[in-house]
């Protein structure tokens, strides 16, 4: 049950007044509670602050250190009043922000691109590898009886030897998961995205290529693109349609850029050989939603930077962040708006 | 022969004597006794470099589905009926900056080297004989003569060794003990490498923090074996080589060998 409530009661000093919406990593907490001239209100909780005690608890604050999973839209934004100079977002990712209205207003913005690019990477091709080695479904096997012997063609998955890599989003996280895609045999690596980069793209020659391109060649296809209104359910019914039967599908951006009926649907045909999302829409996914019935999908709770180490970097810069913004100064890590 | 089946015995020998050659699919050949084979004039054949990609990803994909806790997210929680929502504290481990080490530098090791390479790990490997400089510049690797050195850095403990009798529990209640606390044993070799019983005792005592086994003793594991019931153990059921490229791999090169064997010509991939 969730327990963190707002301590209505606690009298901020009006010049640094900041409202966390989540229990965050230790280390983060203590960067703003012994910065000098901080107050701090918290919902203490592992579970996300309702909405009615965030536009409670954002009234009046300087600063406002928020996740993903927090809607700042104009309601919050309104809500907060004109003294919120200063978001601080523990994400690289940056969709849940409104970022017009947040602009207009002249607030600032924080986020934690970097730090999280090796261990969103790693969960990324370890998702991949699940995905295409049937792991979920053969740890099953063992568990239930499954198992009774060897079988040349039981349990047999794609592997990424001489295989063609299609990255949507060749940014510092596809670049990362392309690295470590490499000396696994990959023939050809092609990406799509809104421009070229050819700076990205040498370190493994991969050839920019329109999406649709891309979704008939690839044998893996990754996308590790930002949310966008150009990205938004792009990966669709004529995407899926293009792709190869024996292709795997693994999405580690953001749930809204497939469309998750015709993903089902396309997995439920034999359209696609197998997906592994770590994002989906909404998170949580109800349990009784058909992507989990399918045994070629493998669902992650969203966990691309959830290693005690990197969660515990992001909690720090983004609390120097938000200090940073509180205090006029340059940030760590601002987001140009 | 597909896996280990039939058993070739004298029983078996003396109802074929007409037998000249037996492929056996893999690479591994504890199964088959060859000083019995060569008695009988029979050659064996196995499936040695096809397999070796595979089972190398297939180490990697064990490596990282431990490190993240894969198995335990996706399947245990997401199909579960009892799962109403996914906790915010579902933390791993990162693969970069811990050190991995390989007992068993051979084809599959050397592979997972230049796997783990790009994920900047530090990896130390223990062989019976050292590789080239060559070799070992080019995945970073460095030769801990002595497997204790190996065991006490290791954050992964990767097994890829062929079950000899040399390596018949080569990982025993000593070598756990020897091993950090935090760390997580990975077997792609053979079930019979590993001290099975002392591996349940050192997982339920925390001794060792995780393993992630595609290989048991026997296989599959009956099932009310303890090694099924911990959370933080995984186990698939020997599926290193299985992808339906290499197994049809696999396949023409046992054709191969058995057509070579029946013509009197040499035969590849012989097992002498």
């Amino acid at each position: 049950a969730a327990r963190g409530r707002c301590d209505l009661a606690l009298i901020c000093g009006a010049a640094m007044a900041v409202f966390v919406t989540r229990r965050i990593p230790a280390e983060g907490l203590r960067v703003l509670s012994q910065a000098g001239g901080c107050c701090v209100q918290q919902w203490d909780s592992e579970e996300p602050v309702p909405r009615a005690e965030l536009l409670e608890g954002v009234k009046g604050k300087r600063g406002l250190l928020c996740l993903l999973s927090d809607r700042i839209d104009r309601e919050v934004l309104e809500a907060a009043g004109p003294s919120l100079k200063v978001i601080s977002t523990m994400s690289v990712g940056f969709d849940h922000l409104a970022l017009d209205e947040i602009k207009k207003r002249g607030i600032r913005v924080g986020y934690t691109p970097d730090v999280l690019t090796d261990a969103t990477a790693e969960l990324s091709v370890a998702l991949l590898l699940a995905t295409c080695r049937r792991l979920p479904e053969a740890v099953e096997q063992v568990k239930n009886g499954g198992w009774t012997t060897w079988k040349p063609l039981w349990m047999c998955g794609y592997s990424l030897s001489d295989s063609t890599v299609g990255i949507i989003g060749l940014g510092r996280i596809g670049q990362a998961i392309a690295r470590r895609l490499k000396p696994f045999g990959v023939k050809k690596f092609m990406y799509a995205g809104s421009h070229p980069k050819p700076e990205n793209a040498a370190e493994f020659e991969a050839e920019f290529v329109p999406l649709t391109r891309l979704a008939e060649e690839s044998d893996f296809v990754v996308v590790t693109c930002a949310l966008t209104p150009a990205t938004k359910g792009m990966c669709n019914k004529d995407f899926f349609s293009r792709m190869k039967k024996t292709s795997v599908f693994i999405n580690t951006s953001r749930g809204a850029v497939v469309n998750q009926e015709d993903l089902y649907n396309a997995l439920a045909n034999g359209q696609i050989a197998a997906a592994g999302l770590d994002v989906t829409m909404p998170e949580p996914l109800p349990t009784d939603h058909p992507l989990l019935s399918l045994k070629n999908c493998v669902i992650l709770p969203h966990i691309g930077s959830a290693t005690y180490a990197t969660r515990s970097t992001m909690a720090v810069l983004a609390a120097n962040n938000l200090l940073a913004g509180l205090r006029g100064e340059p940030m760590p890590q601002e987001l140009q708006l | 022969m597909w896996y280990h089946k039939p058993d070739i015995n004298e029983e078996l020998l003396q109802s074929l004597p007409n037998l000249k050659v037996v492929a056996s699919s893999g690479v591994g050949i504890d199964h088959v006794d060859l000083n019995l084979l060569s008695s009988y004039g029979v050659k064996l054949s196995n499936t040695p470099f096809v397999v070796s990609t595979d089972t190398a990803d297939l180490g990697m994909a064990l490596m990282l589905a431990s490190s993240r806790r894969l198995v335990e997210g996706s399947h245990q929680m997401a199909v579960s009926h009892d799962t109403e929502y996914f906790p915010a504290d579902w933390l791993g481990t990162d693969l970069s900056g811990a050190t991995l080490g390989i007992v068993g530098m051979g084809t599959i090791g050397y592979k997972v080297a230049q796997r783990a390479k790009p994920f900047e790990m530090k990896i130390l490997y223990h062989n019976r004989n050292q590789r080239n400089k060559e070799e070992e510049s080019a995945v970073g690797a460095i030769y801990c003569k002595k497997i204790d050195d190996l065991l006490h850095q290791s954050d992964f403990v990767l097994l890829s060794v062929s079950l000899t009798p040399q390596t018949h529990k080569l990982i025993g209640k000593r070598e756990l003990e020897l091993m950090k606390p935090t760390a997580t044993l990975i077997n792609i070799s053979r079930g019979l490498v590993v001290d099975q019983d002392a591996l349940v005792e050192a997982l339920q005592n925390k001794v060792i923090k995780a393993a992630a086994l595609d290989v048991t003793y026997p296989e599959p594991l009956p099932r009310d074996h303890p090694l099924l019931k911990l959370k933080n153990v995984i186990i698939t059921p020997h599926i290193g080589s299985a992808t339906k490229k290499t197994r049809r791999l696999m396949m023409e090169n046992m054709i191969e060998s058995i057509q070579a064997g029946l013509t009197g010509l040499p035969i590849p991939n012989e097992v002498l």
